[in-house]
Order: C-alpha cells, then sequence, then structure tokens
C-alpha cells in the first residue's frame, strides 16, 4: 500500500495531491534556506499562525454573502493580508520600540491566532452545514482535495520557486555582506521585503496541506538539515529544496496509503526522520564525525 | 450580577486572571533573557505529553496528564539544547525543529488513538474551554462563605492558585540570582551563581505555569500572557520590579476585559452566541501592548 502510494498508483486524485505537496516543498525548502541564511528562521511561525484572522474572516464574508467559503484562491487571498498585517505590526514593533524581534514575533503570533480563534467562534455559531471546511486549515489535510486546489498549490509552489530563482543573487548577498550589498544597490529593507515576499506566498500555498500550525517546520527543518552536508549557499539551496519536496512528496504519499494519517504532521516527521539521520551521520559535520575527531584529537595529543 | 454572575462568570474569570498572571511572572524574564519563544515551544510540546499520558493510563484524569504535560515540556527544553548543541544550530532553529516534530508526533498519535470516547481533541487543546468551568453550587454571593457550596467549585480554581502561589514563591525566593544571571551572565558566574541551573530553573518554572494554564484554559493565553504583558510593562519602566508589577497588572486587565468582552461584548452588540474568552483575552494583552507601543514612557532605550 504505502509503496503503491509513492509510485502514484493510488488514483489519479491521490497522485496529484502528492505531486502537489512536492511541489510545494520544493518551494518552501527554497525560500527556507534563505531564511535560515539570514537567521530568521521563526519569522514564519508569526507568519503562519498571523493566517488566521484573514482565513476566517474571508470565510465568515463569503459565507454571509451567500457564496462558498471555501473558495481557495480568496481564502489565500484573506490570510495573505492578514500575514501581511502581522509582518508589519512585528516590524513595527521591532522599530518603534527597544523589544527584541523574538517578543515581538511570540507577540504577533498568538494575538492573531487569538483573534483568529474568535473570529472561528462566530463561525461556529452559523447554521450546520454552512461551518464546514476551515478545521482542516489548522492542520492540513489532503483527503477530499479538489482537483483544482491540488493544481493552484502546485503552480503557487513553482511561482515562489521561480521567484527564489530571480531574487538569489540580492538574498545571498545581503545574508553575508549587507554593506556590499549596498553598493549593489541591494538595502536590507529590500532583500527584507523580498525573503518576507517569498515566506508569505509560500505559507498561504502550504496552507491547505500542511496546516498553520505546522507550516513553519517545513521552512526551517529542510535548511538546518542541508546545513549539514554542505557549506556552499547553492548547494544548501538546491538540496535543502529537495529534502523539502522529499519530506512533503513521501508525507502526503503516506497519508494517503492508509486512514488516520494526518497529512501535516506526516510531513513533518518524514522531514524530522531526515535531519535526525543528518545531525548524527552526515560526514564531517554530524555529531558522529564530530565525535570521531574529538577523539582521535585528543588522542594525537 | 447576581446568581448568575457568581455560578457562571466568577469561576472562569478567576480562573483565566490566575492563569494569566502565572504566565506572565515568568514571562518577564524570559523576554529579558531573549527566551520569549520558549513559552510558545512549551505550549505546543504540550499536546504530545498529555496524549502519551492518555496512552498510558487509558483515562483523561488530571494528575497523570499534568504529569506528562511537564514531562514534556522538560523534555523538549532538554531536546532543544541537545540538538542545539549537536548540530552547533542557533536556539532558535533547535527550538523550531523540536517542538514542530513534537506537535507533530502528538497529533499523529491523537489521531492514530482511539479517544473518540473521551474529550481530547486538538482543538480544546488549543483554546480550551474557560467558558465551561461554571459553579453549580454558587447560587449567589453568599454562597463565597458556604463551605458545602465552595467544595463545588471548579477543581481548576485550586489548581491555578496552589500553580500562582509556587510560581510567585519560586521567584520571590530566587529574585537575586534570577535578576543576576538575567542581566548579567557573566557576572553571575563570577559570584560562584550556577547560571545554567537557574535557566534551566527558570524554563521548568515556566512549564509548569504552561501547564497548569493549559489544562484550565488551552495554549493560545499562555503563548500571549507569556510575552504580551511583559513585553508592554518592559516599556513602561526600566526597573525589573516595577516591570514584573505593570505586567501582573496588564495580565490581569487583559483577563478581565478579554472575558467581559467575549461574554457580553456579542450580546451588547444584539448576537445572541458569546465568542471564545480564550481568544479574546489574547487578542486585548495585543491591544494593550500595542498601546504601550504607542504611548508608554520608555518605549526606547
Amino acid at each position: 500500500m504505502i509503496w503503491q502510494a509513492l509510485m502514484l498508483q493510488l488514483g489519479y486524485n491521490a497522485s496529484l495531491v502528492a505531486l502537489g505537496a512536492a511541489a510545494l516543498g520544493l518551494a518552501a525548502g527554497a525560500v527556507g534556506a534563505f531564511l535560515f541564511l539570514h537567521k530568521r528562521a521563526l519569522v514564519s511561525d508569526a507568519v503562519s499562525h498571523a493566517t488566521l484572522p484573514g482565513l476566517v474572516g474571508v470565510f465568515l464574508i463569503l459565507t454571509l454573502l451567500g457564496g462558498d467559503g471555501r473558495d481557495v484562491l480568496a481564502l489565500m487571498a484573506g490570510s495573505a493580508l492578514s500575514a501581511w498585517l502581522g509582518l508589519r505590526w512585528v516590524r513595527w514593533l521591532t522599530t518603534r520600540t527597544r523589544l527584541p524581534e523574538d517578543a515581538a514575533i511570540g507577540a504577533a503570533l498568538s494575538v492573531l491566532f487569538g483573534f483568529g480563534i474568535v473570529l472561528m467562534t462566530v463561525v461556529q455559531a452559523l447554521p450546520a452545514g454552512r461551518q464546514a471546511g476551515l478545521e482542516s486549515y489548522l492542520l492540513g489535510s489532503t483527503a477530499g482535495m479538489l482537483f483544482s486546489e491540488a493544481v493552484i498549490i502546485a503552480f503557487g509552489g513553482l511561482a515562489v520557486l521561480a521567484g527564489v530563482f530571480l531574487f538569489r543573487r540580492p538574498l545571498t548577498l545581503t545574508a553575508f555582506d549587507p554593506v556590499f550589498a549596498a553598493t549593489q544597490g541591494v538595502s536590507q529593507r529590500k532583500s527584507d521585503a523580498m525573503l518576507m515576499g517569498l515566506v508569505l506566498a509560500i505559507t498561504v500555498v502550504g496552507l491547505k496541506i500542511v496546516g498553520l500550525i505546522l507550516i513553519v517546520a517545513l521552512l526551517v527543518i529542510p535548511p538546518t538539515t542541508a546545513r549539514f552536508w554542505t557549506d556552499s549557499v547553492s548547494r544548501l539551496v538546491v538540496l535543502s529544496g529537495g529534502l523539502g519536496a522529499v519530506a512533503a512528496y513521501v508525507g502526503a504519499a503516506l497519508s494517503a496509503s492508509a486512514p488516520n494519517l494526518p497529512t501535516g504532521p506526516i510531513i513533518v516527521l518524514v522531514g524530522v526522520a531526515l535531519f535526525t539521520l543528518s545531525l548524527v551521520a552526515a560526514p564531517r559535520r554530524g555529531a558522529l564525525a564530530r565525535a570521531i575527531r574529538h577523539r582521535r584529537a585528543a588522542r594525537g595529543l | 450580577m447576581g446568581a448568575e454572575f457568581v455560578a457562571l462568570s466568577l469561576p472562569p474569570l478567576l480562573i483565566g486572571t490566575l492563569a494569566a498572571l502565572a504566565c506572565a511572572l515568568p514571562g518577564n524574564f524570559l523576554l529579558l533573557r531573549r527566551q520569549a519563544l520558549m513559552g510558545d515551544a512549551i505550549s505546543h510540546v504540550v499536546l504530545p505529553g498529555i496524549v502519551v499520558a492518555f496512552l498510558l493510563t487509558g483515562q483523561v484524569s488530571t494528575w497523570p496528564m499534568l504529569l506528562g504535560a511537564a514531562g514534556a515540556a522538560i523534555l523538549a527544553a532538554l531536546l532543544i539544547e541537545a540538538v542545539r548543541r549537536l548540530g552547533r544550530l542557533n536556539a532558535g532553529t533547535a527550538m523550531g525543529v523540536v517542538f514542530t516534530a513534537m506537535f507533530a508526533g502528538g497529533v499523529l498519535l491523537l489521531e492514530q488513538s482511539d479517544t473518540s470516547s473521551v474529550h481530547l481533541d486538538v482543538q480544546h487543546a488549543l483554546y480550551g474551554n474557560l467558558e465551561s468551568l461554571i459553579w453549580l453550587d454558587g447560587l449567589g454571593w453568599s454562597s463565597l462563605l458556604d463551605p458545602r457550596a465552595l467544595q463545588g467549585l471548579p477543581p481548576e480554581l485550586a489548581r491555578m492558585a496552589l500553580c500562582l502561589l509556587l510560581v510567585a514563591g519560586a521567584i520571590w525566593l530566587f529574585w537575586r540570582p534570577l535578576k543576576l544571571s538575567t542581566f548579567d551572565e557573566e557576572f553571575a558566574r563570577s559570584q560562584g551563581l550556577p547560571v545554567a541551573l537557574i535557566g534551566f530553573g527558570l524554563v521548568v518554572l515556566a512549564a509548569i505555569a504552561a501547564v497548569a494554564a493549559f489544562d484550565a484554559v488551552g495554549s493560545i493565553i499562555v503563548i500571549a500572557m507569556f510575552i504580551c504583558p511583559p513585553a508592554a510593562a518592559r516599556l513602561m519602566t526600566n526597573s525589573l520590579q516595577a516591570q514584573v508589577w505593570w505586567s501582573l497588572g496588564f495580565a490581569a486587565l487583559a483577563a478581565v476585559a478579554g472575558y467581559v468582552l467575549a461574554g457580553y461584548g456579542p450580546i451588547w452588540l444584539g448576537f445572541t452566541q458569546s465568542v471564545s474568552a480564550a481568544g479574546m483575552i489574547a487578542t486585548v494583552s495585543g491591544l494593550i501592548l500595542t498601546l504601550a507601543a504607542l504611548f508608554a514612557p520608555h518605549r526606547t532605550s
């Protein structure tokens, strides 16, 4: 069954979802690599939690207007808007006050998520039958995903990937040498906007599959894993994208192969397995290799 | 404001306030140590803790679950440290890997085990159910003096009060070492203080507060109260002692105003349903932080 799922033999829809997830994982891994290089990994946690009010708000508005609240593109637009506002708030707090960025991130994620929950209880007060369809965005789900949704996610992922390719030079420059980057016409502010734009886009695209609580893992774990294997930036980005694609593809396929295997958590756990393997066994930078080197050096003395 | 208030609103109001205070207290130190997101990590790993406790004991009972949650929080703190050292990663990245991994594991365990017969789900873990903590024996204000009626108070109230007492006591007792190691770790070390142990103790204290509060009110309040009231308080004053008092005031204000707005606000606006109190308390704490960032006397250093 698992083998069939991995070989795309579980039917047209499941295969399409697995491929869509792979495109998403690829793009998320690549974006995550730059986030890692800029040491801003946890900003993505604020972005993902901040999507909730926009997501639920759009659902509410559409439903009250008599439309279908589950329209994927509308929900994506709503979540992008509120995540953007969340990012602005983080930026505002850190530039205007002496609060460190981690505090601003924590404030934004808890407050906006809390406000999203308030709106969620309003949705739950709607007449029965009109409130279904939002829970899956919390933890991600591929069950019953429409063909059109899988296509949107796959193309969304590829679009973000194109963005990464386009911005790869300025983003690399500012990560290592902001002063030189500025002489080349790339200000910190501009590169920050590029990076956050990519993070926001990939978060919104991935919400449906991975869920907003765990999408941060898709941006954090692959680059951290890739870092154990290489010192070169371009290889880090490619490897991180590849690891993200593998985790998302295998995770989505496994999740489709049996009941009660929630998609988001499975994808994350596959990623964690790859991470743990690399942490222990990577040549040179892995814990095992370092321990051996350490002992040799000690014996040499 | 009579019998109905005493039975339905007083207990959740008190429990919410006590939870907010218990989280805001250690939050002050986490904020100053640039560990604000520790609260976020801890509250995410509580879920696998209670699920494992449920699987081991086969029932939803309080103490095993609290122990499981506390165990998971401490395990997470140790794992974060281990991943950080073994992989030579920065703290934020290590945190991101560990808490998403543990949360994903918790969700998977929950989905795989048969919990349909008991009240244990992700939603509950996220936003608790403050509104359900009612006091059926509370027939009016006079019941507060009736020992028999008092026995019918929700057990969360006594637990939360005990927890607040414990956290406040520990901080009062270790005030000087905590303060020293927070502001000047090198100096604290030179004075012979066990700096690493103090840091770990603080995380354990935060975990105790998070676990007790989580049980009563869900994890959104926990994250918001760890960060928002201390952050707002930080902008009010330069003295640590004053900051702690301000943060307690802000936490209590957020809890009371949030609860009242959630319970009565929609009714004032002409709706019949109330909204999530936990979410509203987090929202109000964000408003307080925004106001502090606009008008507080010590916004910048």
